[in-house]
């Protein structure tokens, strides 16, 4: 007998997809701007996460962060330290985030989105499986630190392909590894034409004026684009 | 490794789909997976038999079909197949581009469905 076709044409991820797209919703609705940041492990995407809070909180703005984790809560204790509301996702092995975890940490947290400006989502240090999920951002953060090597962006295409800004962290070090800043540009911009990158060190507050800038204007962008409904 | 997830993804809205129709077993998966998907084909077909286990895909075969990245490249006002993901030029005139028009896909395609006659009647 014949087999039969059964017709599909359905994406592999779209529980995720509109999961994400019902976040992407909500956070608009509340006017809170929402970037995930995506790294390998040890790029300092919690000490530039940690730095980004509190100058957020100084200035007045009100911030938030979920933590994503393999398995321990280290970084949710370490964010907390900047005085944000921050909440853990532990994962237990699972290598990304995916839409249905944030779904589930927004509730009974004590924080409410609609007082919230920004919300950080700081995903699993893994540059590979994070590229497929939409968690509802606003933005895809992608961190490279001067430590890791010039070529980064181009063995992780994918991942440095799906984010929409580029963070270039640890420059305070950039001298001592003699990282060649404009390859990485180069690089960076290979895979990503275009792209927005900034410079900055969690250590020493260098280029984090600018990236605070840009956070600000973003968000003020998106939430009188559309006013909420 | 993600592709196991995404091999769980993939047999359950495929079984989902199958049950729909009344199928009871499935023979042949069809998905299109793109370059710049970021998943590696033989770590899915590893993760593929795993997740078909105790299913009505169980034993069935992954058919991928890759999907190459073509880019639109402005200058040249056409599309174009990127020869490698790690440069977003146009392969003809060199022009950067970021505008994708293919290469993300992770789609299930179709099923064949061996039995469906059958099992239908």
């Amino acid at each position: 007998m014949k087999p039969r076709i059964l017709d599909i044409r359905k994406g592999v991820l779209e529980k995720n997809d509109v999961l994400a797209g019902d976040l992407r919703n909500r956070f608009k609705d509340a006017g809170v701007f929402v970037a995930n940041l995506v790294s390998s492990p040890g790029t300092g995407k919690t000490a530039f996460l940690e730095r980004t809070l509190s100058l957020l909180l100084e200035k007045g703005y009100q911030a938030a962060a979920l933590v994503g984790d393999l398995a321990t809560e280290n970084d949710a204790v370490r964010l907390a330290r900047s005085g944000a509301n921050v909440r853990q996702i532990v994962t237990g092995g699972n290598c990304h985030l995916e839409a249905d975890m944030i779904t589930n940490h927004l509730q009974n947290w004590e924080v409410d989105l609609d007082k919230l400006d920004f919300l950080f989502i700081e995903n699993v240090g893994n540059l590979v499986c994070p590229s497929h999920y939409d968690l509802g951002e606003d933005v895809r953060v992608v961190l490279l630190s001067v430590t890791e090597g010039e070529d980064k962006p181009l063995k992780y295409p994918p991942m440095f392909n799906s984010a929409d800004v580029a963070i270039i962290t640890k420059v305070d070090l950039a001298e001592a590894v003699e990282f060649d800043r404009d390859t990485a540009i180069a690089n960076i911009h290979n895979v990503r034409p275009g792209m927005t990158v900034f410079e900055t060190s969690a250590k020493t507050d260098m280029g984090m004026d600018v990236w605070l800038r840009y956070l600000v204007t973003q968000q003020q962008e998106s939430t009188t684009a559309t006013p909420p409904s | 490794m993600h592709e196991l997830s995404i091999a769980y993804s993939l047999v359950a809205t495929a079984e989902e789909a199958a049950l729909q129709v009344g199928a009871n077993q499935v023979d042949v998966v069809h998905l299109r997976l793109g370059q710049l998907s970021g998943v590696v084909k033989d770590a899915l077909l590893f993760g593929y038999d795993i997740a078909t286990e105790g299913t009505i895909l169980a034993g069935s075969t992954l058919q991928i079909e890759e999907v190459p990245v073509v880019v639109y490249c402005a200058e040249c006002d056409a599309e174009r197949q990127l020869p490698n993901i790690q440069y977003f030029r146009c392969p003809t005139c060199g022009t950067p581009t970021g505008d994708i028009r293919q290469g993300k896909e992770l789609e299930l395609v179709s099923l064949e469905i061996a039995d469906y006659e059958t099992t239908h009647s």
